[in-house]
């Protein structure tokens, strides 16, 4: 029985729902006295989504045109972009990750509040791209985070870019918040196993070791 | 030409000289010929050889080398010098860096890529790669599968140690450890992520109270590894990634790679092949330095210029979408000409936009250029002067407002830029705005030329037909053009096959980002972000 029937603007109920992704996070159900509640809260969750101010490369700038006045994200509540990850929900990673990024990128993941959110914005993102055969490259961000929304395109186009969006919202939409993404998750959860069979090379061992100094002078 | 033969010949009479006849003049040494000939080749007045354009490492099977060009811009001449180093295991070649001050980034990247030691150089450090990678990436016996150097998530490890490599008296070369900063130095890291970097760029910032004393610059944040790439496709698919380099200027960085195919091939392109991409090189300098300008504003906190750059930039992106199909990689040009003709609207659009754009840019100015608040942290502030752009390589607009001439357009006309006429924009100050007021003059320029292709606009093919497996024939090919942030070179040595042996695309932002600490130095850490928006690198140039 289906309790809710959370919509978005400019994208109708039936695409909304067309997704097998959907079931999995409605698996849970939703609690009787939070559901309304939770919905009131994500209501206003996905309606300020706010991404952090990183871009690698070329779709960095197709990032910065849907910022602009023509495309205007803050349309659908993407109001601003912050520069500091400690007050940004999503990261849409725009460009080519390399393995000398991936560090970086993967720390300023860590510093991100909960809940957070990855979009991976481009081919390069999302597999390596056209520099997949690279010695440099890694091959997808979703090696190293746990990716929400993927968005193709080499660059994507900034309506591609508006719609992958709009599917992170519905995501929030549909997740139940008191009891859940409220809750840090343990890390297992968070980080679906994207390739089966493959040892996420994000697992445990990385927090054994201690947080290095990343940009900052080592002794 | 033979004169300058002769001059090389008293100095280094081992030295064997190629393509006297055609071409730039070749000069084969030996490390220790080239070690004697660097002094006179800077500073002996018949030779003045003041630009090194570029430095080009080079796996020569048996042995490693690099390949130099140098340039003299008052003798105007050129020449090509190949060195090869003694051995695989340690090789070493004498260091440019006391003649060339950009010799120093370029050779750190051909010991990343190489790991040729430089004897001389004060910092022989890994300019793009991690420093605990292992192995040198453009060898050509180099092993990339991902498990020799895997994906690790722990930061790199930075030192403050640096080597560098002398030559002691009795002619053992080793490592001196020296420090970059001292114990008790302030150093505050701006990036790699920071808005203000514009892109994956990493500062190290020495800081005296708000005062900058020093800046280490880290790339390598973005390094794709494209040139090795390169080396395992066709010539056609190699196109793709030159427009990934600059993707602000996406055309003009194609233009040249099939421009040096095509050259090296011998192959003639049509007229009205030439014509459009003419017009579209100057289409795509437009929308570059129209968000040059908002980028620039939006660093020092104006963000009305951003949404006003953006709005007018749309329009070019339209013109390019409907030609093109794509708003920021092409992939337009081929080899042989352009992929498709220009689309039915194309001259009436463009027509249109560069009547438009003449009214709108006093607009831009007025709500901008004249503003004190932006006078007074960009005049004055990061002067260059016409010497140090020389020296550091640094070309474009940013060489232009220091009132070095360079315009490849002019100097070495390729496509149909000697038919059209335009000025070519110097300044005096080189100064951030001066660097600011040559980009937006540049605009005006653009349109004129863009104008005159336009009623002269040929009717006829857009493309040559080629043969559908591209061999060029042995040798090595130079093709240079004049990209929106400067001289964009291409390289390519080729040994008769459909793949190139090598291939080096030379960047116009490396340079421009060595010049991120001469010119912060002692200036206000706040001007550092004036001095790095002023330069208008894009990051992903500098690194490929
Ligand atoms: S997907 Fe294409 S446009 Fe985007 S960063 Fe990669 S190469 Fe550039």
């Amino acid at each position: 029985m289906e309790i809710r029937k959370p919509k978005i603007k400019s994208l109708p109920y039936n695409e909304f729902n067309d997704n097998e992704y959907i079931e999995e996070l409605r698996k849970n159900g939703v609690g009787i006295i939070t559901g309304v509640l939770d919905e009131m809260i994500n209501w206003g969750r996905s309606n300020s989504v706010w991404p952090l101010t990183f871009a690698t490369s070329c779709c960095g700038i197709e990032f910065m045109a849907i910022g602009a006045a023509r495309y205007d994200f803050a349309r659908f509540g993407f109001e601003v972009t912050r520069a500091s990850p400690r007050q940004a929900d999503v990261i849409m990673v725009a460009g080519t990750i390399v393995t000398k990024m991936a560090p970086v990128l993967y720390r300023l993941y860590e510093q991100m509040a909960d809940p957070k959110y990855v979009i991976a914005v481009g081919n390069c993102a999302v597999s390596g791209g056209p520099f997949t055969n690279s010695y440099h490259v890694v091959q997808g961000v979703d090696k190293i985070l746990p990716v929400d929304v993927f968005i193709p395109g080499c660059p994507p186009r900034p309506e591609a870019l508006l719609y992958g969006m709009m599917q992170l919202q519905r995501k929030i939409k549909v997740e139940p918040f008191l009891g859940g993404v409220n809750k840090k998750e343990p890390k297992s959860h968070r980080f679906p196993a994207i390739n089966p069979g493959e040892e996420p090379i994000f697992a445990e061992k990385y927090h054994q070791t201690p947080i290095s100094q990343a940009g900052s002078k080592a002794e | 030409m033979s004169s300058l033969k002769a001059l090389i010949q008293t100095i280094c009479p081992e030295a064997v000289f190629s393509n006297e006849e055609t071409g730039t003049l070749q000069v084969e040494l030996s490390p220790k010929e080239l070690s004697g000939l660097l002094k006179p080749l800077r500073n002996q007045q018949d030779l003045l050889f003041d630009y090194l354009e570029d430095l080009i490492g080079m796996d020569f099977g048996e042995k490693l080398g690099v390949i130099y060009r140098l340039y003299s811009t008052v003798n105007g001449h050129r020449i090509i010098l190949v060195c090869q180093a003694a051995n695989r295991e340690k090789p070493e070649l004498p260091s440019m860096t006391p003649y060339w001050a950009i010799a120093n980034f370029y050779e750190r990247e051909v010991f990343d890529f190489f790991g040729i030691h430089f004897v001389g150089h004060p910092d022989m450090r890994r300019l793009f790669l991690r420093n605990d990678w292992t192995g040198y990436p453009l060898r050509k016996d180099y092993d990339t599968s991902p498990e020799a150097n895997p994906v690790k998530l722990d930061a790199e490890p930075l030192s403050d140690i640096s080597p560098a490599v002398v030559e002691k008296s009795d002619g053992e070369v080793v490592e001196e450890d020296h420090a970059l900063f001292e114990k008790d130095e302030y150093v505050v890291n701006i990036g790699p992520q920071h808005p203000a970097t514009h892109g994956v760029l990493h500062f190290q910032v020495s800081l005296e109270g708000e005062t900058v004393k020093k800046v280490d610059v880290h790339c390598g944040y973005i390094h794709r590894g494209i040139e090795k790439m390169c080396e395992s496709l066709t010539y056609p698919q190699t196109l793709g990634y030159t427009d990934r380099l600059d993707y602000l200027s996406a055309h003009q960085n194609r233009h040249a790679l099939c421009a040096c195919i095509e050259e090296a091939m011998g192959l003639e392109i049509p007229r009205r092949a030439q014509y459009i991409r003419a017009l579209m090189d100057e289409l795509s300098r437009i929308q570059s330095h129209l968000l040059f300008y908002a980028t620039y504003c939006m660093d020092l906190g104006a963000l009305t210029p951003f949404f006003y750059g953006f709005r007018d930039r749309e329009k070019i992106l339209d013109i390019f979408e409907d030609t093109t199909g794509g708003r920021l990689i092409q992939n337009y040009y081929v080899i042989g000409g352009v992929s498709r003709d220009l689309h039915r609207d194309f001259v009436k659009k463009t027509a249109e936009f560069i009547k438009y754009l003449p009214t709108v840019l006093p607009e831009y100015h007025k709500v901008f250029t004249g503003n004190v608040i932006f006078r007074q942290r960009a005049q004055g502030i990061g002067i260059l002067t016409r010497e140090q752009a020389i020296s550091h390589g640094a070309t474009g607009p940013t060489a232009r407002a220091s009132n070095w001439s360079c315009d490849v357009r002019k100097h070495q006309p390729y496509s149909v830029y000697n038919e059209v006429e335009f000025k070519e924009i110097l300044k005096t100050g080189g100064d951030c705005f001066d660097r600011y007021m040559a980009r937006m003059e540049e605009i005006h320029e653009s349109i004129a030329i863009i104008d005159q292709l336009l009623t002269k606009l040929p009717d006829g093919d857009y493309c040559a037909k080629t043969k559908p497996i591209i061999k060029l024939p042995e040798g090595r090919y130079f093709k240079s053009v004049e990209t929106a942030r400067g001289e964009f070179g291409v390289f390519i040595e080729s040994r008769g096959d459909k793949y190139p042996y090598r291939l080096k695309f030379h960047p116009p932002c490396l340079p421009l980002v060595t010049l991120v600490d001469l010119l912060a130095r002692n200036n206000k850490i706040a001007d550092l972000i004036s001095i790095g928006a002023s330069l208008d690198y894009v990051v992903p140039d500098i690194d490929r």
